[in-house]
């Protein structure tokens, strides 16, 4: 249904004559003033009028939806809207569809999801797949919709349907391993769903998958925030595990983007990690002729060449560089 | 996972960089004067765009009739920023308007008539601030703000946006900054945010919307302000935080929300903000220092606290970049967490930010400035206030972030482009300029005790 077949010419509608309509109170000389147009000056008239007199009636659950179709943005009358819902035991899986086109023109809109929330919760466990499938075909719209992402991690944990969850998001990795809000989704995946066992019994193959992404391209930074993420406090098993440091050296062994890995190998200096002279040669190969001299230090070398191959965050590295814990000559 | 498969992440970055590098590029061959007046800030232009916009907005803005106050809150900022007044009539009737927002239990709506919601009673409130004077400040009824506020309160301690509304960080931050600026932040306002915000930190050293979202600059922003707000700073996990923020800024040289999202200007605000918070932050002692206020007491502190690792990269032997101030006060008194002692602070400050501030202020000016006025998200995309205002307040967080004192004029060759694109400075904890800020915190300052 378009839009235009719904807008009303109230004023001239007898089932709308016992109605006063209340203009907007913007005074006499409002600023930020917003040229509206006749149609819509007249429905939010009328809104007001319902609004006011806390009308839960069909012909006001008609109004909101013309209200919503010419500004989704009005959150006053999504709220009266689940009011009237509410009051007149509608049909939720019908409010559902209502849903469908307006979601569609709007998927950044806060007001559509929190409504969509509301219906779900009141609809419970049934509403579970529905929902996973609804943001299933938003996310194919645009992969990385934040308030898509939202939605659908509180069906999961309000109403579940976790089954397949971990095979999605790698469905989403493989068609693009960049989606850094799809490996935020397996980390939300391996550490809350009631059917992996955890961090704990997923770590082992989360990181062998992690790693494998992560050598396929290294400079894609999300496989290495998820990778520390993985040991997020275990600082033990972080540098003790040797998947870890051996992704730094392969990668820094290899023709390719070494910002991250040289990183993550500070990272794991600055937590205990003991490098050896293979991690030493393959840093030191790193350094640029015209740099410092080597540093027996080998967390300040692996500072001094981020300077120079990450110079947007010269500032940061050098910090880095200044709160090394052997830095006691002043 | 292979990696010769151009993906549709990569494909949007590339077209990006492409449009970005031309303009650079463009920028590299031309002589160094014909450079310095593309770096120059056009801001008669700008004055002009918001001007218009303040007066008239075209049927198009029917989208954000519910956003008035940030319509609002985005032009008079950006005017102030820019160090323009409005005329006496124009600010009459943007005191005016505004009460009309103003809802009779507290709190204001997105138009006239419309519910209070957090994030327009933010808007407004801050532009009533940056208004100033006793005719603006005194028209916001504190007594049902605090009502409203409370009344947002989930049983969690987190914030809702309006009655039955979503909850999440932006609703925390927008509650705690307006109760905070008008002097009426409580134990019972503060009770359980802290934990709410502490939840949302993600495994990537970010902070979102809601536990287990991902990580993003614009909740990341709110958090952190938040938490300074209310003295809990130390509790996220600010080494995570800093190396997460410090990623965002990319070759663009402008800043990205979220990892492998592409750049945008708004996040010069968001992310910049949020590092020019950082750098006051006592990584130790999790204490933060403002340098914000002058003339009140002294704070009893100044004591360097050999404090344990709590960031897991520092020593703790030294600090660099943030100052001391040994005060450590609680919740019910945290709006008078600004104390003055800087002066003898200033031997600690590293006057260097975290991020690449030249490099900021090119993408601002190059990309996203347009030169028949406003700000824009990036190049290909159209102008807009909200832009325009994020695209300032970022550019004024760079020129002003390396000055020891803020009252103390910028370094010259902290600005980029000619001296005169010098903007206001503003207090980064809620985005107002700081001379609104000291006014707002003078004439809230002694009337708490009259509220209860």
């Amino acid at each position: 249904m378009d839009a235009e077949e719904h807008i009303l010419r109230l004023s001239q509608d007898p089932e709308w004559a016992d109605l006063t309509p209340i203009p907007q109170d913007d005074g006499p000389n409002p600023v930020v003033p917003i040229a509206y147009k006749p149609d819509f000056i007249e429905t939010m008239d009328y809104f007001r009028a319902v609004y006011k007199a806390n009308e839960f009636s069909p012909r006001a659950l008609q109004l909101t939806h013309q209200a919503i179709l010419l500004n989704p943005g009005n959150y006053t009358v999504w709220h009266f809207r689940r009011l009237i819902l509410d009051a007149l035991g509608i049909d939720l899986n019908e409010e559902l569809n209502f849903m469908l086109g307006i979601s569609e023109r709007n998927p950044k809109n806060y007001q559509i999801w929190h409504h969509r929330r509301w219906i779900a919760e009141k609809l419970g466990t049934d509403a579970a797949s529905k929902e996973l499938e609804f943001t299933r075909r938003m996310l194919s719209l645009d992969a990385k919709n934040y308030h898509a992402w939202s939605h659908r991690q509180w069906v999961l944990q309000a109403l579940g349907g976790w089954e397949n969850e971990l095979d999605y998001c790698h469905q989403l990795l493989e068609e693009d391993v960049f989606n850094n809000s799809a490996w935020n989704q397996r980390y939300f995946v391996v550490t809350r769903s009631p059917l992996l066992g955890g961090l704990e019994a997923t770590r082992e193959s989360e990181v062998k998958y992690t790693i494998e992404a992560i050598l396929g391209n290294p400079g894609n930074e999300s496989p290495w925030r998820y990778l520390r993420g993985l040991y997020k406090n275990d600082p033990k098993s972080w540098i003790s595990d040797p998947q870890v440091s051996s992704v730094c050296l392969k990668v820094l062994s290899a023709e390719a983007n070494h910002v991250f890995a040289l990183s993550t190998l500070l990272d794991l200096l600055s937590h205990g990690f003991q490098a050896n002279q293979e991690f030493r040669d393959a840093v030191d190969s790193l350094r640029p002729s015209n740099s410092d001299p080597a540093d027996s230090d080998l967390a300040k070398t692996i500072c001094s060449i981020l300077r120079h191959v990450d110079p947007m965050r010269v500032n940061y590295w050098t910090w880095r560089k200044s709160k090394l814990p052997s830095a006691v000559s002043v | 996972m292979e990696s010769g498969r151009e993906t549709v992440t990569q494909v949007e970055q590339w077209s990006v960089e492409d449009r970005v590098f031309r303009i650079y590029n463009m920028f590299a061959s031309i002589p160094p004067g014909a450079q310095t007046t593309l770096l120059e800030l056009q801001r008669d232009e700008h004055i002009k765009y918001l001007n218009e916009g303040l007066k008239q907005l075209g049927p198009s803005f029917v989208a954000l009739d519910s956003s008035r106050p940030w319509l609002c809150y985005w032009i008079i900022h950006s005017m102030a920023l820019l160090g323009e007044s409005l005329d006496y009539e124009l600010e009459n009737n943007a005191i005016d308007f505004l009460n009309r927002c103003q809802d009779p239990n507290g709190g204001f709506g997105g138009g006239p008539g419309q519910m209070p919601h957090l994030a327009t009673t933010y808007a407004a409130v801050n532009s009533i601030v940056t208004l100033g004077g006793q005719k603006a400040l005194s028209s916001i009824n504190r007594d049902k703000l605090y009502n409203f506020l409370l009344r947002m309160k989930d049983p969690s301690g987190a914030f809702r946006m309006h009655d039955a509304g979503e909850i999440d960080v932006r609703a925390c931050y927008t509650a705690i900054s307006v109760a905070s600026i008008l002097n009426i932040l409580d134990d019972e306002l503060v009770r359980g945010v802290g934990n709410f915000i502490l939840s949302c930190q993600t495994y990537e050293g970010g902070i979102a919307g809601e536990p287990g979202s991902e990580a993003h600059g614009g909740y990341t922003f709110c958090g952190l302000a938040a938490m300074i707000l209310i003295n809990e700073v130390n509790h996220l996990d600010l080494a995570g935080l800093i190396d997460w923020v410090v990623f965002r800024q990319g070759v663009e040289c402008g800043f990205q929300g979220r990892v492998n999202k592409l750049v945008d200007g708004c996040y010069s605000f968001w992310q910049g903000g949020v590092l020019a918070l950082l750098q006051r932050i006592d990584l130790v002692t999790g204490e933060y220092l403002s340098l914000f206020d002058s003339g009140e007491e002294d704070s009893p502190g100044n004591s360097t606290s050999e404090g344990e690792d709590t960031d897991g990269i520092s020593s703790g032997a030294e600090e660099t970049c943030h100052f001391k101030n040994g005060e450590q006060q609680d919740a019910s008194c945290s709006v008078n967490y600004t104390s003055s002692n800087h002066t003898r602070s200033l031997g600690n400050v590293e006057t260097e930010p975290l991020f690449h501030s030249l490099a900021l202020q090119q993408y601002i000016l190059l990309c996203s400035q347009l030169e028949n006025g406003g700000f824009r998200d990036k190049p290909g995309k159209p102008r807009d206030f909200y832009h325009t205002c994020y695209c300032l307040s970022g550019l004024s967080v760079c020129q002003h972030c390396c000055s020891k004192d803020y009252d103390s004029p910028s370094v010259p060759g902290q600005v980029l482009g000619p001296y005169p694109n010098l903007l206001e400075p503003v207090h980064p904890l809620y985005n107002v300029v700081l001379k609104q800020y000291r006014e707002v915190r003078e004439f809230f300052s002694r009337s708490r005790a009259k509220l209860n």
